[in-house]
């Protein structure tokens, strides 16, 4: 055995226990230590009066208030909808896109997903406002339909639950279109020929081969949409309505405004809970894609 | 309170000024509302006792109140809001008290704004007032003409009753989204004790804002400024200042101005004082009191109140304003109108549990 060989040798069981190790380190840094203290602080008790303002008790208070008050299930539900109803819009988007981003000729491609991704170049927060101005009594749409002299009075959009919608599909849609683009376009066109050949209608062929082999994409786009819009503050906080309850504000309301530590973390934690049926799935599908491979 | 439109970027501060002449490493990390001082204040400090400043700002009272209490802020001076805020973080021992022998401009600050603050910190031990304001209707002036003809503007019963908001709701009404300074204002509406902290009495306040509820297009604390100045509403309850800096945007707005005012109503109006402390676990304790005696400089102050359209807690420093900011009625309210200014004090747990919770529930017309 040459000197290096034996180098390498004794080196690998190294590299490979650091290779693990690493990202079980991210976890336990990232993850479950931020995780084991807001858990900790949702079981303690709410002390104004100290720094910071809870004792770690055990008694489990906020949570008997969570189950108590009908708010909260109600903040829940409505976040599960809203977040459901703006994942199919964001897929009604989505797919047209995609479709025909994994359709063009391949020099297209690149450039076409560089632009489906250029957005984030520019701060989220901003994105979102210039939506605000877009979608004002005043704002960009209206005084384009006024000026058009289609619709006298249009109404306004901003402060409906559509503009939540509206900015969950614009500000997420990245985030349906690749795991989408990604499934459209490993197909084998030749598989489209052959339904054609076959006597398949274009709309036939799409319904039975191309929407049942992209359905990997079609789950992987939708999850990765609908789990942070369940909790996603800042767009119904700006563009929506004050009537709408979502459990983001819930949130907010509990750590800022009440300065209620461990009522806050109890909501969080409960939002975790809610999230994880959606998560385990995305998991499932993710294999399943990675196992047909 | 609140005063910008940008509320979550607040976190996010400047840290301002480049020091050239800073010595021995002196510092003091000073955390601000945004625009709410003469923009060449920092330097100028800078310049004259070689302190580096570190100036950062926020916009909402709660990210402050969630820095303090998380402890280690790192700020050695912070201007919360006097009550509630100031208030409670005073009673949590948030605060190291004020050394007003290092104060040599102490005598300059306004003693009727000392006493209003008296009632939240006796003897004045932990708080420096810097400026202070009312809460109050903002209008679109021919909006107003319009509908109310020259009935009065001045009344609670702009925003509170239906009948008259339902004849704004179409060109658009906000209310702060702020239990605790719209609810205290329901209570005055009803002839009740603006502070009562009395759960019978939230109930009925709480109705007079469901009542108009329905015209209400949105509560919040951060896009009063802009949707009055542009003319996306017409009616509003806010701050002072929000108000005075629409009239100013408005002014300025294309293609054609649009005309905003502001109304204290008569009934009364909760008074507002940002308040200057020291955290208990400042570093730099020394440079933190220069720092709040130069800006309690009369010609420090005064600059900065011409700069921001706000009432100085500075008495020395109003002859020095420009006199389109001191003789503003609207800033520098006559005396038969101060007289029924009012504050709230903080009110126990339960109590703000409760109050948050209503708020919700009308906000969401549960």
């Amino acid at each position: 055995m040459s000197a290096t060989a034996r180098t390498v040798a004794r080196g690998a069981p190294w590299g490979r226990a650091a290779t693990i190790l690493v990202p079980y380190l991210w976890l336990l840094l990232f993850f479950a230590a931020p995780f084991a203290i807001v858990a900790a602080i949702s079981l303690g008790d709410y002390t104004p009066d100290t720094v910071p303002p809870v004792t770690l008790t055990w008694s489990g208070k906020a949570y008997a208030l969570l189950v108590g008050d009908a708010l909260y299930a109600a903040a829940y539900l409505n976040s599960l909808r809203i977040a459901a109803i703006a994942t199919i819009v964001t897929l009604l988007i989505g797919y047209p896109m995609a479709y025909t981003i994994a359709r063009a000729p391949a020099g297209w491609r690149g450039p076409l997903l560089m632009a489906v991704i250029l957005p984030f170049w520019t701060s989220f927060l901003i994105r979102i406002y210039a939506w605000m101005g877009i979608l004002s009594e005043n704002g960009l749409l209206n005084q384009v339909l006024r000026g058009s002299g289609l619709v006298d009075d249009p109404g306004t959009l901003l402060g409906t639950e559509w503009a939540i919608y509206l900015g969950i599909a614009y500000a997420y849609l990245p985030f349906m279109v690749l795991p989408l683009y990604a499934s459209l376009e490993k197909m084998d066109a030749a598989l489209l020929e052959a339904a054609a050949d076959l006597g398949a209608r274009p709309w036939t062929a799409f319904r039975t081969v191309t929407l049942p082999l992209s359905l990997p994409g079609i789950v992987g786009g939708c999850l990765l949409v609908f789990i942070p819009a369940v909790g996603e503050f800042v767009i119904p906080d700006l563009l929506g309505g004050t009537g709408t309850l979502m459990i983001g504000k819930v949130l907010w309301d509990e750590f800022f405004s009440n300065g209620d530590w461990p009522m806050a973390s109890a909501v969080a934690m409960a939002m975790l809970v809610v999230l994880v049926a959606p998560i385990v799935l995305f998991q499932r599908a993710r294999a399943r894609d990675l196992a047909g491979r | 309170m609140t005063r910008a439109f940008l509320p979550l970027a607040s976190a996010v501060g400047l840290a301002l000024l480049a020091g050239s002449a800073w010595s021995q490493g002196k510092v003091v990390n000073v955390y601000n509302w945004t625009d709410y001082i003469a923009e060449d204040a920092p330097k100028a400090f800078q310049d004259a006792t070689g302190i580096k400043v570190n100036y950062t700002t926020y916009d909402t009272n709660e990210i402050l109140d969630a820095k303090l209490k998380t402890g280690k802020s790192g700020y050695d001076v912070v201007t919360p809001t006097m009550s509630p805020h100031f208030a409670r973080q005073k009673a949590a021992g948030l605060f190291r008290k004020i050394d007003k022998a290092q104060l040599k401009n102490y005598g300059n600050l306004d003693p009727e704004i000392m006493k209003a603050l008296a009632r939240y910190d006796p003897g004045n031990e932990y708080g420096v007032p810097w400026m202070w304001g009312t809460t109050g209707i903002g209008f679109n002036v021919e909006a107003a003409k319009k509908r109310l003809g020259d009935a009065p503007v001045d009344s609670l019963k702009l925003i509170f009753d239906p009948a008259t908001v339902a004849k704004f709701k179409d060109c658009g009404v906000m209310m702060l989204d702020s239990p605790t300074d719209v609810l205290p204002a329901a209570l005055l509406y009803l002839g009740l004790d603006p502070d009562s902290k009395k759960v019978d009495d939230l109930e009925k306040a709480a109705d007079v804002v469901r009542k108009v509820r329905p015209s209400i297009r949105k509560f919040t604390s951060a896009e009063m400024i802009n949707a009055l100045a542009r003319g996306d509403i017409c009616l509003a309850f806010t701050f002072s200042g929000d108000v005075l800096q629409a009239r100013d945007r408005g002014a300025k707005a294309k293609p054609t101005a649009v005309e905003v005012n502001y109304a204290i109503p008569r009934e009364g109006s909760q008074l507002w004082i940002d308040v200057m402390a020291i955290p208990r676990d400042a570093v730099h304790v020394a440079e933190a009191h220069r720092w709040i005696d130069y800006l309690l400089d009369p010609k420090v102050a005064a600059a900065s109140s011409d700069t921001v359209g706000y009432a100085s807690g500075n008495k020395a420093a109003v002859p020095l304003m420009k006199t389109d900011v001191s003789g503003d009625p609207l800033i520098y309210p006559p005396e038969p109108v101060r007289a029924k200014f009012f504050t709230i004090s903080p009110g126990d747990p339960d109590h703000v549990r409760l109050r948050t919770r209503l708020w919700t529930n009308i906000k969401t017309g549960r």
